[in-house]
């Protein structure tokens, strides 16, 4: 598994976090990078149940080197792809 | 082809008779196949089935038997425990006269020391509780009420727990939170990264990947020296 050693420029981590989203829906690279800050997610892709979105956390967690609190998932960061871009950064870059 | 075997009672349990699925031609190399589990057994069932074709191809023989509680089984699957499907991996071993294992991700906690083989993308006792304990969080979250994982883990450990639709037990649910898989002799990992592309068990929905399968029964025929058709 890759971890967080290339994923400082923010480029390099929309990117990983893009690649992830298109490994759980079975996209195309090129499908989900057309995703952007709205993009909805969790409550939006009928596939993306609370199984999936628990195994995306999960990954998310083995490939950026994280960890992930019960009380760090909620609605907003869920819902867009920006918010979960966001909290991913932070998570990377807590200062 | 579908057939049975017995599973024989041990350790407290009750032996039954289970499915298996095969390709069973007789050959010299009989590989048993340890499927993944839960959900996963569910989005990777048609990439197992399609590797076991693939190796069936290539001149050896596969078995993928139910493990008690799962699939057709008529055991409950909360009575089952960690121990008692290692002795049902093991007793399948013997009764489908297997001399191979390819275990699957969860199912390399149950691979049989005896037999040479391989753990395709093993996953951990606690991953798996973490995922599904996780998915458990998040659904009632959503259906508003809360649950916090310390909760879950500690109500689990005494009392067994209904995970995404499966019911754990509280030993299997022990047993899990610090079982890992161990290679024994002449059994090797294979890492989704030999194979390519994202693992299936990540998909939201069940998928197939014809080169993903292509690739592991590849690797699993040229390891045996057999050429892959």
């Amino acid at each position: 598994m890759t971890t967080s050693a290339n994923l400082d420029s923010e480029a390099a981590l929309e990117r990983e976090l893009k690649g992830l989203i298109a490994d759980v829906l079975g996209l195309d690279p090129a499908q989900a990078e057309a995703f952007g800050p709205e993009s909805g997610l969790f409550g939006h892709l009928p596939e993306l149940d609370s199984m999936a979105v628990a195994g995306l956390l999960t990954e998310m967690e083995d490939r950026l080197g994280i960890v992930i609190e019960d009380d760090d998932v909620d609605g907003e960061m869920l819902e867009t792809f920006g918010g979960l871009l966001a909290f991913a950064r932070g998570k990377l870059d807590p200062r | 082809m579908i057939f049975t075997w017995n599973n024989p009672a041990a350790g407290g349990t009750e032996g039954a008779e289970e499915l298996c699925v095969g390709f069973d031609r007789d050959r010299a190399v009989r590989v048993l196949v340890l499927p993944a589990w839960f959900d996963e057994a569910n989005k990777l069932r048609r990439f197992t089935l399609e590797v076991m074709r693939r190796l069936d191809s290539a001149g050896i023989d596969s078995l993928l038997p139910d493990l008690p509680g799962c699939n057709e089984s008529l055991v409950p699957l909360q009575d089952q425990t960690l121990e008692g499907w290692r002795s049902a991996a093991m007793a399948a071993a013997g009764a489908l006269r297997a001399t191979h294992v390819l275990a699957i991700r969860a199912g390399a906690l149950l691979a049989p020391e005896s037999l040479p083989g391989w753990h395709y993308a093993a996953q951990s006792g606690p991953k798996l509780l973490r995922g599904m304990i996780r998915a458990r969080t998040i659904a009632s979250r959503e259906a508003g009420k809360a649950e916090t994982s310390e909760e879950l883990m500690a109500a689990g450990r005494t009392g067994g727990l209904v995970l995404g639709g499966w019911p754990l037990g509280a030993a299997m649910f022990r047993a899990l939170e610090t079982a890992e898989p161990v290679l024994a002799p002449g059994q090797s990992d294979i890492a989704q990264s030999a194979i390519g592309g994202p693992g299936l068990w990540l998909r939201a929905e069940p998928d197939e990947d014809a080169g993903q399968a292509d690739r592991l029964a590849t690797l699993i025929a040229e390891s045996l020296g057999n050429s892959a058709a």
